[in-house]
């Protein structure tokens, strides 16, 4: 970019701007921008950034309880676990550049999210993440798997957070646009929580961590278009992440916190230098002078319009006291980290970017937020879909149950689990698939977090607005599942091409369904992340969209860790069925994997009966009552079993269902609010059901080596596992 | 037992390991950093798992030549007890404090597992609390486990007792060739080994990391009990 480029309506194009929008900047400027000044206007008016078709929407969304410290606005949600605790955690995206170099593209999505947590002040205690990927029999699609889980713990292994839970899902919707949504959950004291608003004129702005390269310069553009054929073209645009730095500056940023020398901090992520300067002086209100001749680079010769735009990675921007910047300096030089002043704050209210003597930006900023476009974009609403004809099944249920549980999406994750650490920092009391969400102690205490991703996309196609509640409602049920009180979510909203009408209606749909459940669960949403345009254009014309996928990180809180329970099968209990069951089969597994067909609407959520069944559960697992339990989900109650089974190592005999309903809409219908629970005396929790208003009923007595159906055929433990356990070292490991 | 833990940048389970030493000593351990070098007083050196310096280079290799690493070695010599876990056994191989070297895992992908250690040797510090033959459960996580030497070095450490742990199944068969026992590949399922002394041991998997039923078991904490018990002085 060192030849000067003629900034008019055709660059602000490349650059992802509209005419209409780059009319509201010459407006704004009164003048033609520099490019730098075009630059910095793409990139905070760029999708990534604005949020500009989604926010209309996203206000619709339920945001506070009383335990909430910070909602959505901050770098991640906070809110109040107890003992002086607070958990902040945040979701998201790296799609698009997975796609393009999925190594890469993983881990630093990974670094990302960690620094969108610690930069409050949080020591990062978990990282999970919600994977969506393309047909198996897809040959990119291993490629790209590889790349992802090997970037996953390239990234979280060497940082030392360790990666306790997460899901994926196969589906041809993703064969050019892979999901890779990673979320982060830290500790912090509550009276030492960091915000990002700038204060104090004068003061210094402080650049600590890696170099600036150019790697990443228009990355939030990049993320903000649909793909085409040239995506791979787009490598450039990819960044390079480097974990080890990312572990010092989590360690250098933490002992400064424990000092009053910060101000104000915040990350440097997309849009990087831009988007932390131009967001931490407008939230303050204040102004803002750089120097970029001050700025680490890793390179000679860059430009403004390069340094702004970078997206290097492992960097942060901060405000400090002038009277500490000596001993914050001390300890970045201690950690071997760049530090660096390269600028203060000013009451002009701009932005003012100088580089070798000249001035390469002068942005007033309260226009350039104030003034971001925010669209309400035609939308048609989602077509309900025409109810499920009757299905029979072709096979035994034997015969069923084994080739579900060796599907791509019901079979052992452990493969994957495998290659991330799970264990660092010595706090996990449940690892992945131990429980239905993962248990991480709290340091120093008896409390216990425990956190879960989740959402059916095929639900959301379906139904948005259904799909939409049901990924809100599978992640309370999941916490609950494990004895903890449920909080609050961060959210991920993965969405196609905002501009088509049924697009938009989707994604309205879908919050709709978020916010009810939402709000019925107790459940608010602190933080979260829009990814738009996950959509690929063929080489015909044509585009492929991705399922509506709204995916939802949940935490909950145990106040004493040991009372967690698992899900695995234990010996010599009653297995009582707990939840209402109708043998919804639209949209199920079983549908799909049995009769390869993906049709009819996807089970009810009745908010009422998940928080009545969901209390009731969770009061009888803190009384000990139920001493393991498992929510029920993809693959319905047989699945349910079996999964418990596989993971207590212990059998169990089912009784006949007796239900009037047909076996295969009993055993793998996909009913919502329900829950499998261990117990001594099943008779009584079920006499305990009734009286709060609660179906329950006893489905088998564990014990054995054998899952034993009503009909007495026996599956064995080792059958069930060696179906279970044979897709992913298959897939990955073929030679 | 006065008991520290270097920390070198990019070092990340010495949280784990204070947990360990603490629930054992009932006190905080000390943390050196790398550029500490006055380790007087001390009864054990512990160094950690992590990737220290990145691991860019071969893992341990940059730690080896750390400032600190001078003074484990004068520490060594003068016969303090040190222990290396993970990244830390990989930094004692390539200092040369223990013979062989730690290869990339078999499969070349990073493993995350729980693993069963036979216990080879237990007339040592680390493993006085355990009977020769016993079998225990420890998580491990590593890239570069394999653990490997050279024919006339396997000899003598086979030769001289100083295998301190093999990777087994469950119930205590070894099988070097068996993924399932061996998950790492490693030569003779050596998972941990030991000095001519006996007072530096180092190993792969992380038994600090099962010291507390909460977490899944106590499995490892007799290693660190009879730590306490062997440098009492």
């Amino acid at each position: 970019m060192n030849k000067p480029a003629t900034v008019d309506v055709a660059l602000a194009r490349e650059f992802g701007l509209t005419a209409e929008e780059y009319g509201r900047v010459l407006a704004i400027m009164g003048r033609t921008p520099t490019l730098t000044e075009l630059g910095v206007f793409s990139v905070m008016w760029s999708e990534h950034c604005s949020y500009k078709s989604s926010r209309k929407w996203l206000r619709n969304l339920p945001t506070t309880a009383p335990w909430v410290i910070h909602g959505p606005g901050e770098n991640a949600g906070v809110v109040d676990i107890g003992q002086g605790y607070a958990a902040i955690f945040k979701m998201e995206s790296h799609n698009h550049p997975s796609f393009i170099e999925p190594y890469q593209g993983a881990a630093t999505g990974v670094g990302g999210i960690l620094r969108d947590v610690f930069t409050m002040g949080a020591r990062p205690v978990a990282n999970l993440n919600a994977l969506r990927f393309g047909s198996p029999e897809n040959p990119v699609t291993r490629r790209i798997i590889d790349g992802v889980v090997r970037g996953i713990g390239g990234y979280g292994n060497c940082v030392g957070v360790p990666t306790v839970g997460g899901e994926i899902n196969f589906h041809p919707a993703y064969d050019g646009n892979p999901l890779v949504n990673a979320m982060t959950v830290g500790i912090a004291r509550t009276d030492k929580i960091f915000l990002s608003a700038a204060a104090g004129v004068g003061n210094p702005v402080v650049y600590v961590g890696s170099r600036t390269g150019r790697d990443g310069i228009h990355g939030a553009t990049m993320s903000s278009a649909e793909f085409d054929e040239d995506a791979l073209s787009k490598r450039p645009t990819v960044q390079v992440g480097d974990p080890f730095i990312e572990k010092l500056l989590i360690e250098a940023c933490l002992e400064l916190m424990a000092t009053d020398a910060i101000v104000a901090i915040q990350d440097m992520g997309a849009a990087g230098l831009t988007s932390s300067s131009v967001e931490m002086a407008g939230k303050g209100g204040v102004g803002i002078d750089l120097d970029l001749d001050a700025v680490p680079q890793r390179e000679p010769g860059m430009t403004a319009y390069e340094m702004m735009l970078s997206e290097s990675q492992e960097r942060m921007l901060m405000v400090l006291r002038p009277d500490r910047t000596d001993v914050a300096r001390r300890i970045f030089e201690k950690w071997e980290l760049d530090f660096a002043i390269i600028g203060h704050l000013t009451e002009t209210g701009h932005i003012v970017v100088r580089h070798n003597g000249q001035v390469e930006a002068d942005i007033p900023l309260a226009p350039l937020a104030d003034q971001a476009p925010i669209y309400d974009r035609p939308s048609t609403p989602p077509v309900p879909p025409a109810p499920l004809e009757p299905v029979h099944a072709p096979l035994s249920l034997d015969a069923m149950l084994i080739q579900l549980v060796a599907s791509p999406d019901l079979c052992s994750r452990s493969w994957v689990w495998n290659q991330y650490d799970s264990t660092v920092g010595g706090q996990t009391v449940r690892r992945p698939g131990a429980a239905d969400a993962a248990i991480v102690r709290v340091d120093e205490t008896d409390i216990a977090l425990a956190v879960t991703t989740d959402c059916t996309p095929r639900y959301c196609q379906a139904d948005p607005k259904t799909g939409g509640a049901q990924a809100v409602a599978e992640a309370w049920r999941n916490i609950t599942a494990t004895g903890a009180r449920p909080l609050a979510v961060t959210d991920n909203l993965n969405f196609a091409n905002p501009e088509k009408p049924e697009i938009m209606g989707q994604f309205i749909a879908a919050i709709e369904g978020m916010a009810e459940a939402c709000t019925v669960l107790d459940f608010p949403v602190v933080s979260g992340n829009v990814s738009l345009y996950n959509e690929t254009r063929n080489p015909d014309g044509s585009t492929t969209a991705i399922l509506p996928t709204p995916a939802i990180g949940g935490l909950g809180v145990l106040e004493n860790a040991a009372q967690a329970i698992g899900l695995g099968m234990q010996d010599g209990k009653d297995v009582v069925l707990v939840g209402a069951t109708q043998g919804a089969l639209g949209q199920s597994i079983w549908l799909r994997e049995i009769l390869g067909r993906e049709d009819g609407p996807p089970p009810q959520v009745d908010l009422a009966a998940e928080r009545r069944n969901g209390d009731f559960v969770r009061t009888e697992i803190l009384s000990g009552a139920i001493t393991a339990c498992h929510d029920l989900a993809d693959g319905g109650i047989l699945v349910g079993i079996a999964e418990m089974v596989m993971a207590g190592d212990v059998g169990c005999e089912l009784d006949s269902p007796d239900s009037g309903i047909r076996p295969e809409a009993f055993w793998f219908g996909e009913d919502q609010a329900r829950y499998l629970a261990c117990v001594e005396d099943g008779a009584a929790l079920c006499a305990r059901a009734a009286a709060a208003g609660v179906p329950a009923r006893i489905i088998a007595r564990s014990g054995g080596r054998d899952l034993i159906l009503p009909s007495g055929v026996t599956i064995s433990i080792a059958r069930l596992k060696n179906a279970h356990e044979t897709f992913f070292p298959a897939l990955m490991d073929a030679r | 037992m006065k008991a520290a833990i270097v920390v070198f940048p990019g070092t990340n389970r010495e949280r784990d390991m204070a947990l360990a030493l603490k629930r054992v000593t009932g006190v905080a351990p000390r943390m050196i950093w790398h550029h500490e070098t006055d380790l007087t007083g001390l009864d054990l050196v512990v160094l950690p798992g992590g990737f220290s310096y990145g691991d860019y280079l071969r893992c341990g290799a940059m730690a080896a030549h750390s400032p600190v690493m001078g003074a484990v070695r004068a520490f060594a010599a003068k016969g303090g007890h040190i222990l290396g876990v993970c990244n830390g056994f990989q930094i004692l191989t390539e200092s040369g404090l223990l013979p062989g070297a730690l290869l990339r895992n078999a499969a070349l992908r990073f493993l995350s597992q729980d693993c069963y250690l036979r216990v080879e040797n237990a007339q040592t510090p680390f493993t006085r609390r355990w009977a020769k033959g016993d079998v225990f459960r420890t998580p491990l996580a590593h890239g570069d486990g394999n653990y490997t030497a050279d024919p006339a070095t396997l000899e003598r450490l086979e030769g001289e007792g100083r295998v301190a742990f093999r990777y087994a199944s469950a119930a205590g068969q070894v099988q070097a060739d068996d993924v399932d026992s061996n998950p790492n590949g490693s030569l003779n399922s050596i998972a941990g080994v030991l000095s001519e002394n006996n007072r530096i041991c180092g190993m792969m998997p992380h038994p600090e990391d099962l010291v507390d039923p909460l977490m899944g078991g106590e499995d490892g904490l007799p290693l660190f009990e009879g730590l306490v018990e062997a440098v009492v002085r």
